[in-house]
């Protein structure tokens, strides 16, 4: 889950790494009131989880609160690269004298973590790697001794900080630390970590990326949750307990394990049709899960055949083709589009069977999954036209 | 011979009480693995079907000479699992549970490769060597012995690439389920290199999917350490980037880890890549039987 600047500096806050004072917004007249608190000069930033947000015009600088709200009201609502600006952060404007990069992530690679650091601070860090690859210094930190303080020092003398910011950077990646592993984050990154005219070293953008799988133990993160990104489909998937994602295209898809779903959105594309969506249903595949599956897929109107693909493991396919069954009844007229499932392993021909004594004339059954994919895609036709 | 778990298997199963554990271990047994013992803290003294179960993995060690664990624990207790194994001196430790937070597992990693125990999952089905030993939840009845070795980070595609060989009468040595997480005990290089010591191993089916760079590391050991023919299968080209598809681990980040990368730097190691499931197992099929 990744996390908007305004919360990844409340993080930071938290752990005491220096960030400007500031406070978000929802609206013109709540960044008049931020600023009017701030006093001084402000930035207006619009928050956004993607890059390139300076040049869409997304940061402004205001001198008073007056020109914050004009400002604000200007961004909230602005799109930028597809994201629309709900919020903004207002916070001092910083008196710049140089700029850094600094992080700390999880290395799914070396399986352990590894701290960064650049000179070349308030670019965008991709963009270094591919044409100053040199400029970043990476070390890797074994996690059973963690972050130690000849850690730092390769850090930044590698990296060539000047000897007056070793302090306080020094400070500030411990406690980059610190929330890589207090708050079990991904990535913990600065860009730029910003040393002003006054000497201060602090945060001036911050990047949170958290680990879903340990959000059970930080319940208050989870409530970080954006969920106005949410789509109205993996919302409702999402509701019923789930595992899908919405994709543009056109065949539905529904298969028990993530291996093979993914596998079938690919044979779907090799047949000459486009997956409108990711589901998988797990191992049981019982008509409850096939039901909630197949509503969701079907509430999608771009949705013109759907694609059951079902390998029988220690769930028998007589009893999936059962299921599927009972959730054709259940849903009974709600199912429009024909639905060819391919059933495979433990007591197929017995689901294939059954399937075909089904008086429904909505299920097509396939003996491969190839064959199921060519004629998904047959039954789908062609894309319908956008705005037919 | 096979690899990780064979006839010389004393099987204890973490969580062999709950309702997984005990339908699996069960499975497991019928299947004829040696199942001499499971764990549940405050259960000793009872049995499950017969297998006695202890308090703590040192006391199953003790009483039964187990060798190799299954943990069937739920998320948050499962780490705690896997280091209690660990020091209970058990050599191969299978672990099926998903959803482990990421740091956690990535210290115990650490940890358990310090120790030298070989680790198989989390998040994975788990290791059958037909006709031998099953350890996990790979449904044992769709496959045979023979001279196939498989290793995959999708359970259900494991299955079917098994499923697809036996039809065509190809069995395996073993099938190594190494799990969908970011983090897992057993990379395919792991995997792999104990194939290539296995003699009755003739080649290699590997299935791979989107998200890290295990299989392009693999292309690497395969074209550097291995004299055995493997080939491949890579699930994920529709995959969009920045989404999870279900395995924690299988995501595209930024423009690294696509299927399409994995692919030909696999086939650029001289890896013979199907185009899909089916393919994958005809071509391991034709390696064995050409």
């Amino acid at each position: 889950m990744d996390l908007f600047e305004h919360q990844a500096k409340e993080l930071f806050a938290k752990h005491g790494v220096a960030v400007p004072r500031g406070g978000v917004a929802w609206s013109p007249e709540e960044a008049e009131a931020v600023a009017a608190e701030l006093g001084g000069t402000v930035v207006v930033k619009a928050q956004v989880q993607i890059g390139g947000r300076g040049k869409a015009g997304g940061i402004q600088l205001a001198k008073d609160a007056a020109e914050a709200r004009a400002q604000a009201e200007r961004i909230i609502g602005m799109d930028i690269r597809g994201h629309t600006v709900r919020r903004v952060l207002v916070e001092e404007a910083s008196d710049i004298a140089n700029e850094y990069y600094l992080a700390v992530l999880h290395d799914r690679a070396s399986k352990g973590y590894l701290a960064m650091a650049s000179a070349e601070g308030g670019m965008d860090i991709e963009e270094v790697a591919a044409t100053k690859p040199g400029a970043i210094v990476k070390v890797g930190v074994n996690p059973l001794i963690g972050l130690r303080p000849y850690h730092v020092n390769q850090l930044l003398y590698g990296a060539g900080f000047p000897p007056e910011t070793h302090k306080g950077a020094a400070a500030i990646v411990t406690r980059l630390y610190e929330v890589l592993t207090a708050e079990d984050a991904m990535l913990v990154e600065v860009n730029p970590l910003v040393v002003t005219t006054d000497g201060q070293v602090k945060a001036l953008d911050g990047k949170v990326s958290l680990d879903d799988s340990s959000l059970f133990r930080h319940p208050e993160l989870e409530e970080m949750r954006d969920t106005f990104a949410v789509d109205p489909q993996e919302q409702a998937a999402k509701d019923k307990g789930l595992n899908y994602i919405k994709l543009d295209g056109w065949v539905g898809i529904i298969g028990n394990g993530a291996g093979l779903v993914m596998s079938t959105l690919d044979v779907v594309a090799q047949a000459g049709g486009k997956a409108a969506n990711f589901l998988d249903v797990g191992g049981g595949a019982s008509a409850e899960t096939m039901a909630a599956g197949l509503e969701v897929i079907l509430s999608d109107d771009k949705v013109r055949s759907v694609f059951v693909n079902i390998f029988g493991g220690i769930t028998r396919g007589d009893l999936v083709a059962q299921g599927i069954l009972d959730a054709l009844d259940r849903l009974g007229d709600k199912v429009k589009v024909p639905l060819v499932v391919r059933l495979d392993g433990t007591n197929a021909e017995e689901g294939r069977r059954l399937l075909a004594e089904s008086p429904s004339d909505k299920v097509v059954p396939a003996a491969t999954m190839l064959e199921a994919a060519a004629k998904a895609v047959e039954l789908a036709g062609p894309p319908a036209k956008e705005g037919a | 011979m096979a690899i990780l778990v064979d006839a010389d298997t004393r099987l204890v199963v973490q969580g062999l009480t709950g309702r997984e554990g005990r339908f699996h271990a069960l499975r497991n047994r019928e299947y004829g693995t040696n199942l001499v013992a499971g764990v549940t803290p405050g259960k000793a003294g009872q049995d499950v079907e017969g297998v006695p179960v202890f308090n703590t993995v040192a006391a199953a060690v003790a009483e039964t000479g187990a060798n190799t664990s299954l943990i069937f624990v739920p998320a948050r207790f499962a780490v705690d699992a896997l280091y209690e194994a660990v020091d209970a001196g058990v050599g191969t430790v299978v672990l099926i549970t998903e959803n482990i937070p990421v740091l956690d597992m990535t210290r115990a990693y650490n940890y358990v490769r310090a120790k030298g125990v070989a680790l198989v999952g989390p998040n994975c089905p788990g290791v059958i060597s037909p006709g031998k030993a099953n350890v996990g939840i790979i449904p044992g009845e769709i496959t045979h012995p023979g001279p196939v070795g498989l290793v995959s980070r999708s359970g259900t595609l494991t299955y079917q690439v098994m499923y697809e060989m036996a039809e065509a009468g190809v069995g395996q040595t073993t099938a190594v389920g190494i799990g969908g997480d970011p983090v897992v005990g057993s990379s395919f290089i792991d995997v792999l290199a104990r194939f290539e010591a296995d003699p009755e191993t003739e080649a290699v089916v590997m299935i791979g999917e989107i998200g890290g760079d295990e299989e392009e590391q693999a292309a690497r050991f395969v074209a550097d350490s291995m004299s055995k023919p493997v080939v491949a299968y890579i699930a994920g080209f529709e995959a969009p980037p920045g989404k999870r598809m279900g395995h924690a681990g299988a995501i595209i980040s930024g423009s690294s880890g696509t299927a399409k990368a994995k692919a030909e730097a696999l086939e650029a190691a001289g890896v013979q890549v199907g185009r899909n499931p089916t393919e994958a197992a005809e071509l391991a099929v034709a390696r064995v039987k050409g």
